[in-house]
């Protein structure tokens, strides 16, 4: 081969162009319409690749998907892609690609020193040795070596999308009978049909067919599909899964052939395709034959031969050989002939071979050699010469004759394997033809048919010789999978070792593992492996295939839901306004809430004491929206709330306010929150900050599933009100100063009651409860108007000393007062009599969600953790959230501290906790531990600040 | 059962390796065993490894429907770790590490336990307070444990989304460094050869079709190639747990689910331990082989089907996306499903059962492999005796009906 290759006319490149392209560092040019491997080939590039195990040198196989050599690492930095396929990349100007697995490059590679180990490197050699001293030992040595191309160490720079597409008709497979499908199918004008083809341009085999009638036959076809216009065509798109209800994943590369600074938007769209019927005309693969020395460079499918000749327009070799099986090759080797490609022999394990074709090769000059092996194969960085071996004429084996014949290009075909891998992906099962010795169709439960080759129908017959391995020769140099150097020793090896089911062997010797995930290697080690256990092949089955059919773009698979995007971000009703104040933000369940509002130069922890401390003393405003808000209405509402709390709420009067407990069926608290009558068949149920959603799906599970009796609507309105929550001694003073109709004063609205009214002349909904500790009403407008009525609060609120707190100061305040915090303070494990609600509980009459589960036994053991304050000797003591309670003896836990901070309006750590039994040991001491750090601490009330509860009704 | 070896293997390739015997033995099915044990996988194999092994039972057949390791020993991400919370699970799982340490020399089978350590992240302040919880919870048990701070994550992981424009901060995490991962269907060849060389017989291709029970205890079992009679009966078949104990008439609390896994081609080392993360949810390893290995939660609905659906292979690898954004140019190889059985305190049963000689293991939920190989000693254990082993007391059937559950998530959102 020479740099200067001429290409053939008719070839489906631009002949006069010139695009430059680099691999391993050097410049080479190819052609417009090139993909990298052939302007590889045409460059006379032949090691492109190194194996996984032996890092032997690997040329051009195929010219598809079916690749398993030709791996190469695409571009570099934030453009980086591992494993690519050289014959799947088009060539675009400037393409920089290197080879990988090997160093320091894959024309010359130290590390194939590896492979003069082979004989001490069997399939899993690795699970008999590497033991001694141990595997720590060696696992560095293995890890390092291991591995393919190189990962990216930079984020990705380019973009994906995924988008939905729906058709009553997905025709997978653009070639000939894919074609043929789209247009019967479109002939229904009503019918959306759907054509999806995986290469650059439509047309399949037909690209690479040197016949006139066939070009001009693709040429009106794929003129009919772009008139028709109930056909979308999308092309560069590979189908890679089916999945339950004809639902199939597709990959689009929008940029890959334009290179990594293309300008577009995304460089793959992911396609969720919803189809009605699924026709797969997905093809045929061509295996390799499995004989000595078969993976040099140099050794090609016939199928790809054709394709680099009469697509791509190259002689590959001045000395080129077939080696088959069937006849399919034949016809390979006559169409080079035609366009003036020089072919030196055909070399058939067949005895007899149709006689049109035999005949055709004598008239075409092509030597033939019938009945024939190839035993062995010669050549250092490629192929240069054949051994081969005459069947003895008579069955008498002392008459065979070996030769030796010199070969640059041997093209081999060892049958086809229709590509199935999408309909056993959707639940299909498969058969075994006997005489073409390949796979075919079988049954499936899903709406989809397979046409074409897919379907075994070769378009004429193959008259196949099956042949998984050449017989009376070491089969420790016959390959199978390339990529992972698995030889028919190996797979013979397993099946020694009773490694005989198909998925045994494909783990043992990891045949078909690669990238390729053995798409032309899985049937012929099947057949050896169905030969060393002296079965028929549908006997010993086949492994299942797995999405994806090709490797697919993990990125692909996000799409444009990173970042922002990942998990969409609450912002509160008044989150301007907070960023106006200063507020530093962090995520709380969804939404994103302010810390607090740190001053200049103030830190964290100094600004949450702060924001305490004004609360204590004068009067705080925290944006409190992302407090649950649940509508229940209905005639039986009340009696529906009062089978879910395990409060009584019969008695819950219009206008009043009442704390409840949640359990689910295990009798665990799973919420808590404050319940207020609207009227009589009206209520609003408060729910911890962040389970809004998750309560109210637990309240219609029940009223869907099992009360269906019960005339009740529970409807989620958190978002649709901005919760602005004052607090502090000068709460009311604040409030006081707008315009409300609502009578704010101590004597007319206490502590848990309701209000609605008016509020600078909108709705409002005011709510006194308190988790500070301090007066506070929660001030519920339509969330339009929350920014406005935080700033108006500010505003008014200034020369009072408002300030705004943030969520920790909250925590704070609560921890002080020992409010509870469901799941901070509770665990999966909390039943209310851990919490001192025994006594309401056996007070309440009717039956309640969890009551139940109160009464087994773990209910009544008396080391239950039990929910406690917990105050450290030294009062300069700390102590942190996630820290544990031990047991006496030190050795195993007894409790956990679950909120801890340091109070400014005590000046000491204030601590809550679950310890074991705390009820019954309040006034104990107790070892608390944490990173290390053992300190002393008692068993105390909950509530560290204001017991009294005087700050509360003021 | 002939040593493996580097000087073995060396012997073998003089006579290339046309001489290496059966990993075990193709036994044929007798109509009479001392104890049947229901299920490949590895559980299944283990079992009746310390049957023989520990408790002198040899006369022992293991059934498997498929092949051997076939269910969710072959289907999973191979993670080995005992960070959890309650003092219950973690003893079992700590046990069980300590023999996945030692099982390369145990049974002389390299299954390749590469301890890269398992580093869980934290991606707020309250998840961080419950993962200190946690931490604690695994140190006061003596099990190695370190809780690391952002900065300390970072260098631990170079790859990491530690972009400001990242959906999720990172707060810390905690790592245990003996965790890692290993080579699941070598543990359960392993197990297997072991198994038969001292005399267990290993039956594949033999699904089993009813129990023989009466007067409350089990008689036989019915197998597609022929009835067995047995007293003690075993039953370790992830995924189609409450189908078998279906036909003893035992209804468990179990749902099945898909979990699925998947891998990415296979590229350099560039990723050292096993990362999990609740929040943003995924797991991410790499294989001795070079593939990333990848996790997340099971699909949504309850399924026998062992392929796994779209939106839930998208939702996985949209989080991988999101937190290691070198990885969106890699490409996935294969993705695959397997059934887990979730209970509803995602902790496990291995236990006696109401039927007289029936055991059960079961329950594993997404995480039997780890405990393979004291799932095994605690159940052959529990079946020679027909006494739960203590490791297992916490895990009997009948702590549902008494509400003691050993419910992981409840204290700290662990994953089984």
């Amino acid at each position: 081969m020479n740099q200067t290759i001429r290409r053939l006319p008719h070839a489906r490149i631009e002949a006069d162009s010139t695009v430059e392209f680099f691999f391993d560092g050097r410049r080479y040019t190819g052609k417009k319409g090139d993909s990298l491997a052939s302007a590889l080939l045409a460059n006379g590039v032949g090691v492109v690749g190194r194996s996984f195990k032996l890092h032997r040198p690997r040329g051009i196989l195929g010219c598809g998907t079916e690749e398993p050599n030709a791996l190469v690492q695409l571009e570099s930095g934030e453009y980086t892609e591992p494993n690519v396929r050289a014959t799947l990349i088009p060539l675009y100007p400037g393409l920089v690609a290197k080879g990988q697995n090997a160093w320091p490059s894959v024309r010359f590679d130290l590390l194939g020193a590896v492979g003069l180990c082979k004989r001490l490197l069997p399939a899993s050699f690795y699970y008999k040795t590497f033991m001694w001293p141990n595997w720590r030992s060696w696992e560095w040595l293995v890890r390092r070596i291991a591995g393919l191309g190189t990962a990216p160490q930079a984020a990705d720079a380019e973009r994906y999308v995924k988008q939905n597409i729906h058709a009553d008709v997905v025709v997978v497979g653009a070639g000939r009978s894919g074609l043929e499908a789209a247009l019967e199918a479109a002939r229904d004008p009503a019918k959306r049909v759907l054509l999806i083809d995986s290469q650059e341009e439509p047309g399949g085999r037909l690209l690479g067919s040197p016949v006139p009638e066939e070009r001009s036959w693709l040429a009106n076809a794929l003129s009919e599909v772009a008139q028709r216009d109930n056909i979308t065509l999308l092309c560069r798109t590979t189908v890679n899964g089916y999945y339950d209800n004809n639902v199939l994943a597709a990959l689009e590369r929008r940029s890959n052939h334009l290179g990594p600074r293309s300008g577009n938007a995304f460089r793959e769209c992911f396609w969720r395709v919803f189809a009605g019927r699924v026709i797969l005309a997905t093809g045929a693969i061509e295996r390799p034959l499995v004989f000595p020395n078969n993976d040099r460079p140099g050794i090609m499918l016939a199928s790809a031969v054709r394709e680099y000749t009469h697509r791509y327009g190259l002689t590959l070799a001045r000395e080129i050989v077939f080696y088959t099986n069937n006849d399919s090759a034949w016809q390979v080797a006559l169409e080079l002939h035609r366009v003036g490609v020089k072919v030196d022999a055909i070399i058939d394990i067949r005895g007899a071979v149709d006689s049109a074709l035999v005949e055709g090769a004598r008239d075409a000059g092509i030597n033939h050699y019938l009945g024939t092996r190839v035993i062995n194969t010669k050549g250092r960085s490629g192929i240069r010469r054949l051994k081969i071996q005459r069947a003895p004429a008579d069955g008498d084996p002392s008459v065979q004759s070996v030769e030796s014949l010199p070969c640059e290009l041997l093209a081999i075909s060892g049958g086809w394997t229709p590509t199935l891998h999408l309909y056993s992906q959707s639940g299909g099962k498969l058969q075994y033809r006997e005489s073409d010795a390949c796979l075919i169709p079988d049954c499936n439960n899903q709406n989809i048919s397979v046409v074409g080759r897919a379907a075994g129908e070769f378009r004429g017959e193959l008259n196949l010789q099956c042949q998984w391995l050449t017989p009376d020769v070491p089969p420790e140099n016959q390959w199978v999978d390339f990529q992972y150097d698995v030889t028919a020793a190996d797979i013979q090896l397993a099946a020694r070792e009773n490694f005989v089911s198909v998925e045994h062997v494909k783990r043992y010797t990891t045949n078909g593992m690669s990238v390729d995930q053995g798409k032309t290697s899985n049937v012929n080690g099947l057949g050896i492996l169905a030969l060393a256990t002296d079965r028929e092949i549908p006997a010993v089955g086949t492994t299942r295939f797995r999405p994806p059919f090709h490797p697919t773009t993990i990125g692909a698979y996000a799409g444009i839901e990173l970042g922002a995007l990942y998990k969409p971000v609450h912002l509160l009703p008044a989150h301007k306004a907070h960023l106006t104040c200063g507020a530093s933000f962090d995520d709380y369940g969804s939404w994103q809430r302010p810390v607090c509002y740190p001053k200049p130069g103030e830190a964290e922890a100094a600004a949450i004491a702060r924001e305490a401390v004004a609360v204590r003393e004068a009067v705080g405003l925290l944006d409190y929206s992302p407090l649950g808000k649940l509508e229940v209405v209905g005639p039986d509402a009340r009696a529906f709330l009062d089978r879910v709390y395990i409060n009584n709420m019969v008695s819950l009067k219009h206008g009043a306010a009442r704390y409840g407990l949640m359990l689910n069926e295990a009798g665990i608290v799973i919420d808590d929150g404050v319940v207020v009558c609207l009227a009589e068949d009206h209520f609003l149920l408060h729910t911890t900050s962040g389970g809004a959603a998750v309560i109210h799906r637990h309240l219609d599970e029940w009223l869907q599933c099992e009360w269906t009796d019960l005339q009740v609507v529970v409807n989620n309105c958190t978002t649709q009100w901005a919760t602005m929550m004052l607090s502090g001694p000068k709460a009311r003073d604040v409030l006081q100063q707008l315009d409300c109709d609502i009578d704010l004063s101590r004597e007319s609205f206490g502590h848990m009651q309701y209000r609605e009214g008016h509020l600078l002349g909108q709705r409002c909904r005011i709510l006194r409860a308190s988790f500070t500790g301090e007066v506070s009403f929660e001030v519920s407008v339509p969330a339009r108007y929350g920014q406005s009525l935080w700033k108006i609060l500010m505003q008014r609120g200034a020369n009072m000393g408002i300030t705004p707190f943030g969520i920790e100061a909250l925590m704070l305040l609560r921890t002080e007062k020992g409010y509870l915090h469901i799941g901070a303070d509770t665990d999966g494990n909390t039943m209310p009599q851990d919490l001192g609600w025994g006594g309401a509980i056996a007070r309440k009459a009717g039956d309640f969600i969890g009551s139940r589960s109160l009464s087994l036994p773990v209910g009544l053991d008396a080391d239950r953790l039990q929910f406690t304050g917990l105050e450290l000797l030294d009062p300069k003591g700390q102590t942190i959230s996630g820290a544990h309670i031990l047991s006496a003896d030190e050795r195993t836990t007894n409790g956990y501290v679950t909120s801890a901070v340091h109070s400014p309006n005590l000046n000491r750590t204030v601590a809550l906790g679950i310890v074991a039994g705390a009820a019954q040991r309040q006034g104990e001491e107790v070892t608390v531990f944490y990173d290390g750090l053992r300190q002393r601490a008692r068993l105390v009330s909950p509530c560290a600040y204001d017991p009294e509860g005087n700050a509360l009704n003021g | 059962m002939e040593k493996y070896s580097a000087f073995g293997l060396l012997r073998h390739a003089l006579s290339g390796h046309r001489r290496w015997p059966q990993v075990w033995r193709s036994a044929e099915l007798k109509p009479n065993y001392d104890a049947v044990v229901i299920g490949g996988g590895g559980h299944g194999l283990a079992t009746a490894y310390y049957l023989a092994k520990e408790h002198g039972i040899t006369n022992v057949a293991v059934l498997e429907k498929g092949w051997l390791g076939g269910g969710n020993t072959g289907r999973n991400t191979a993670v080995s770790r005992s960070n959890y919370f309650y003092p219950e699970s973690t003893r079992f799982f700590e046990h069980s590490l300590k023999r996945f340490e030692t099982m390369g020399r145990d049974l002389n089978y390299n299954i390749m336990f590469t301890q890269g350590g398992v580093l869980s992240l934290a991606f707020s302040r309250h998840e961080m307070e419950i993962f200190r919880r946690w931490a604690t919870a695994i140190q006061v048990q003596g099990v190695d444990c370190r809780v690391m701070g952002r900065e300390e994550v970072s260098e631990a992981v170079p790859l990491l989304n530690m972009s400001p424009h990242a959906r999720y901060r990172v707060y810390g995490g905690f790592m245990q460094q003996r965790g890692g991962i290993s080579r699941h269907d070598a543990v359960a060849w392993a197990y297997a050869r072991a198994a038969s060389s001292l005399g267990v017989d290993i039956i594949q291709n033999c699904e089993v079709t009813g129990l023989n029970i009466s007067d409350g205890a089990v008689r036989g079992v019915q197998t597609t190639l022929g009835t067995i009679r047995t007293s003690k009966l075993a039953m370790a078949v992830a995924g189609h747990s409450s189908v078998v104990a279906g036909m003893a008439g035992i209804k468990l609390p179990i749902v099945s689910q898909c979990l699925q896994a998947m891998v990415s081609e296979p590229i350099k080392p560039c990723f050292d331990h096993v990362v999990m993360s609740p929040q943003v949810h995924c797991y991410v390893s790499q294989s001795d082989r070079g593939e990333l290995v990848i996790g997340g939660g099971a699909d949504t609905h309850p399924s026998y089907g062992q392929r796994g659906n779209l939106p839930t292979t998208e939702s996985v690898l949209n989080a991988v996306t999101e937190m290691y954004p070198a990885f969106s140019r890699l490409k996935l190889m294969r993705q695959w499903g397997g059934i887990v059985d979730i209970t509803p305190d995602a902790s496990p049963i291995v236990s006696k059962t109401p039927v007289n000689g029936f055991y059960i293991s079961a329950g594993w939920g997404t995480g039997g492999y780890k405990a393979i190989p004291a799932g095994g000693e605690t159940l052959a254990y529990t079946m020679a005796h027909d006494r739960a082993h203590p490791l297992v007391e916490p895990f009997s059937l009948a702590r549902f009906a008494q509400g003691r559950l050993v419910d992981e998530s409840a204290a700290a959102g662990v994953a089984h």
